[in-house]
């Protein structure tokens, strides 16, 4: 164990390493994971860390039983989750108050605590072990694997599992070339959105005669409703170094830089605690593990802006200035940071890289579709029964996913669409259900792949409010370069709004559909080209529902204000009063005990009455 | 005031010989420092380290991170992603909008509180999120969000229910729109 104070100069010494905290780690095999990604910490996760922790030390147990604050471990919805190990027992829910019950009778019985246990929704069984759940089962983690077994603050975990091995086997044996043959073989496609593939885009950069390169990583997860990087970056930051350092290694790259957004403090502060960790052993700085590679790595902090997940943007972002996307060519692996030939790849793409090495790039390949290669993270949100996230093989099925995995539709209503790809995406109707999740055929049906959020909605979200949503969030991102873009989204938006409160007509809708197409044709990045995306797909599968809004100026999902009108029923009202209370606007008047009404021209439609009503008597319409 | 670049880190960093700050870095330093950009030390600042007012001025108002307004003591946040939106988060900032008597982007007169809606904090599975001070509350909806601020507002100005609900009343009663101007009205 030496080398983790001197560093590691050479291969055979990395190796030495790994192996000894393999026989460590295996020594000691009974340990708690409790997940400590932000959705399990807000619902009060760390104190049940600590009072593990506590109550470990109290028994006796603090030897014997490891105790990890992991990433995310995939199932937010049942959070606080525990996983006891080596058994594998998944406990969901928990709270400070289950603790002494865990370890009292698991650990030191080993008897299951039945109440604690995952129900299935459907079967209404308990199941005991993790990997028992559907929601597990029918997944192929491979990225999100290690996060079970990995506190993310400690190398010595990566390393126990083989970690850094890939970049040894890199730096030892196989040239940059021979690096750049394996990724293009695993048809490897980039996760941040396009889809381009990686091997050629790393190819494209080596290929460039110059002295300085660069290697960014684009960790500025923007999409609203998409948290994969942000998993990735602060569940197993090293496996997202490693790839970072493999790739700075195959396009001759010597400083990589990780661009991550101001909103994930926790992954900055992980992926900074990650690097310091590889430069005190030696896997960056100069000559790594006794080779001629010298890669260092740096954290830039973004400040809000969705724009600069465009490549040419974020590169201006780095360096400091305003994050305005450039006319492309010269290409960033010409004309980069500084100048310099550039690459830049998404965190998912580069936390491949390594499992790639490791499994070769044959067996990585058989993994996934036609064209691409591996597997896919997807943030599963929105009207689903299980939120979290979700790794399959490319080419699942939109409907296994939803479905199967993510257990169906909240509180027994019907699945209406589902969005993927972020702004830029599109809406799929239920007819699209059995199409599977590729880049190719998700571009062909009027949505894209994205990074990966897939959020669920029911029939009780409106499309045409959508629509309006996500053109709102893009006149406020859009960085006003391009007339089109900047006109044209803020256009539309008046548009639709107009169509959401009933103020439109058939011509403007024409109109709407006409200006779509020119600002998608029309502005020089992806923010612009893809932005008349949303309203396109839902004019495209929804048109019907832009209709009872213009001609007969309904909303069929109940959710556009101008539309809908609260009323109580009088015949169920019992005139508890708790509505009137309630009410923002004072727009509910009546007796005690008595039937109370709704004053049409004070409501403000915020709905806390149907919300607060005990027994159901508000109804909207 | 004097010397603001050397006492941020990066100025020091600049002045040991690098010329190429990341003027995005420098700010986010200030902020960090001054919970907002002073206008004074943004003019300090261009003048030590020779930087242009103007590019100054578009960095900080391109990214939304940075603000040229003090922000409030409290910092009250809803999540805008999709997620929240299909459940129901524009409700929920317009039902805290009305307790706290402030528009999102805006601090309150006293400075305690500031109200603000942020993009996406990817903690999807607890739609919708609000963030008071830091701390994530999951799974609001517009009665829950209120009971929660109202609450907050409790502890911090010492206020009784009934006094809360009249502070409320008035806020709402400075700066609403007409329908509910016309509310209060009619109550009274």
């Amino acid at each position: 164990m030496d080398a983790l104070k001197t560093g590691l100069r050479s291969l055979p010494e990395l190796f030495d390493l790994q192996l000894e905290l393999k026989k460590k780690r295996e020594q000691r095999e009974n340990y708690l994971a409790v997940c400590g990604d932000t959705g399990c910490t807000a619902w009060g996760s760390e104190q049940v860390k600590d009072l593990f922790a506590r109550c470990l030390e109290e028994k006796g147990l603090s030897q014997s039983t490891g105790l990890k604050f992991t990433g995310c471990l995939g199932l937010c919805e049942c959070g606080p989750v525990v996983i006891v190990f080596p058994q594998g027992i998944f406990y969901q829910k928990v709270k400070t108050e289950d603790i002494e019950e865990i370890v009292e009778q698991t650990l030191l019985q080993g008897k299951v605590v039945e109440r604690l246990l995952y129900q299935d929704p459907l079967s209404g069984a308990k199941i005991v072990h993790a990997e028992e759940i559907p929601f597990y089962r029918k997944q192929q983690r491979v990225l999100l694997a290690n996060n079970w077994k990995i506190d993310p603050s400690s190398i010595e975990d990566y390393l126990a599992l083989g970690g850094y091995g890939a970049l040894g086997r890199v730096l030892g044996q196989m040239s940059s070339e021979q690096v750049i043959g394996e990724i293009k073989a695993s048809r490897l496609r980039g996760r941040g959105g396009a889809g381009f593939p990686a091997g050629l885009k790393w190819e494209e950069c080596s290929g460039m005669p110059a002295k300085q390169k660069y290697i960014i990583c684009n960790a500025d997860e923007g999409d609203p409703g998409a948290f994969m990087d942000r998993s990735l970056l602060e569940g197993n930051p090293h496996s997202v170094l490693e790839g970072l350092i493999i790739g700075g290694f195959a396009v001759g790259a010597s400083e990589g830089i990780i661009y991550i957004r101001a909103e994930y403090p926790t992954a900055v502060q992980k992926v900074r605690l990650a690097i310091a960790q590889a430069e005190e052993l030696g896997l960056l700085g100069e000559n790594i593990l006794g080779s001629r590679f010298s890669f260092k790595v740096s954290v830039s902090v973004g400040a809000g802006a969705f724009v600069c997940g465009e490549t040419s943007a974020l590169v201006e972002s780095v360096h400091g200035r305003v994050g305005e996307p450039r006319q492309k060519p010269p290409h960033l692996a010409e004309r980069g940071y500084n100048n310099c030939p550039t690459v830049i790849n998404n965190v998912e793409t580069l936390a491949n890289i390594p499992y790639i090495i490791n499994m070769g790039a044959e067996a990585y390949s058989r993994i996934g579709s036609g064209k691409s290669g591996g597997t896919k993270i997807f943030s599963l949100v929105g009207k689903v029964h299980h939120t979290g996230l979700v790794e399959v093989p490319l080419g699942m099925p939109l409907r296994k996913i939803i479905f199967e995995i993510g257990g169906g539709i909240k509180g027994g209503k019907a699945f209406k669409a589902v969005q993927t790809g972020g702004p830029s995406g599109g809406c799929l109707p239920a007819s699209m259900l059995d199409l599977p999740t590729d880049f190719d055929e998700l571009n062909a049906a009027g949505s894209m792949m994205g990074s990966g959020g897939m959020i669920v909605m029911d029939e009780e979200t409106c499309m045409v409010d959508l629509a309006r949503y996500f053109l709102k969030f893009l006149n406020d991102e859009s960085c006003g370069c391009c007339f089109t873009c900047r006109e044209g989204l803020s256009r539309m938006l008046e548009m639709v709004e107009a169509i959401t409160k009933g103020q439109s007509s058939m011509a403007e809708f024409a109109l709407l559909k006409e200006l779509a197409a020119v600002v998608r044709d029309s502005t020089m990045c992806g923010l612009g080209q893809t932005g008349a995306n949303p309203v396109l797909s839902t004019i495209r599968y929804f048109t019907e529902e832009y209709r009872a809004h213009i001609e007969e100026r309904r909303c069929p999902a109940g959710v556009c204000r101008d539309l809908i009108s609260f009323h109580i029923n009088s015949e169920l009202c019992n005139g508890c009063g708790a509505c009137r209370r309630k009410c923002p606007a004072g727009a509910i008047t009546g007796e005690a005990k008595m039937p109370h009404f709704i004053r049409a021209e004070l409501c403000t439609k915020c709905g806390i009455c149907l919300e607060s009503c005990p027994i159901q008597a508000v109804i909207k319409l | 005031m004097a010397k603001v670049a050397e006492e941020l880190k990066n100025g020091q960093k600049e002045t040991a010989g690098q010329n190429n700050v990341s003027l995005v870095a420098l700010l986010q330093e200030v902020q960090e420092r001054y919970n907002y950009l002073p206008e004074d030390v943004l003019r300090e600042l261009a003048r030590e380290k020779n930087l242009s007012l103007m590019e100054m001025y578009s960095v900080a108002t391109f990214y939304k991170s940075f603000s040229l307004q003090p922000r409030g003591k409290h910092k009250v946040a809803t999540c805008s992603g999709t997620a929240c939106h299909v459940r129901g988060s524009e409700k929920v900032t317009e039902e805290l909008s009305r307790v706290l008597g402030i528009k999102p982007g805006e601090t309150s007169q006293d400075g305690a509180y500031s109200l603000e809606t942020v993009n996406c904090l990817g903690a999807c599975a607890l739609a919708p999120l609000v963030v008071v001070d830091g701390e994530y509350h999951g799974n609001m909806t517009a009665a829950r969000a209120a009971a929660l601020i109202k609450e907050h507002l409790k502890k911090s100005r010492g206020l009784s229910a009934a006094e809360l609900e009249q502070d409320v009343e008035k806020k709402a009663w400075e700066g609403c729109s007409c329908a509910i101007l016309l509310a209060g009205n009619d109550k009274k």
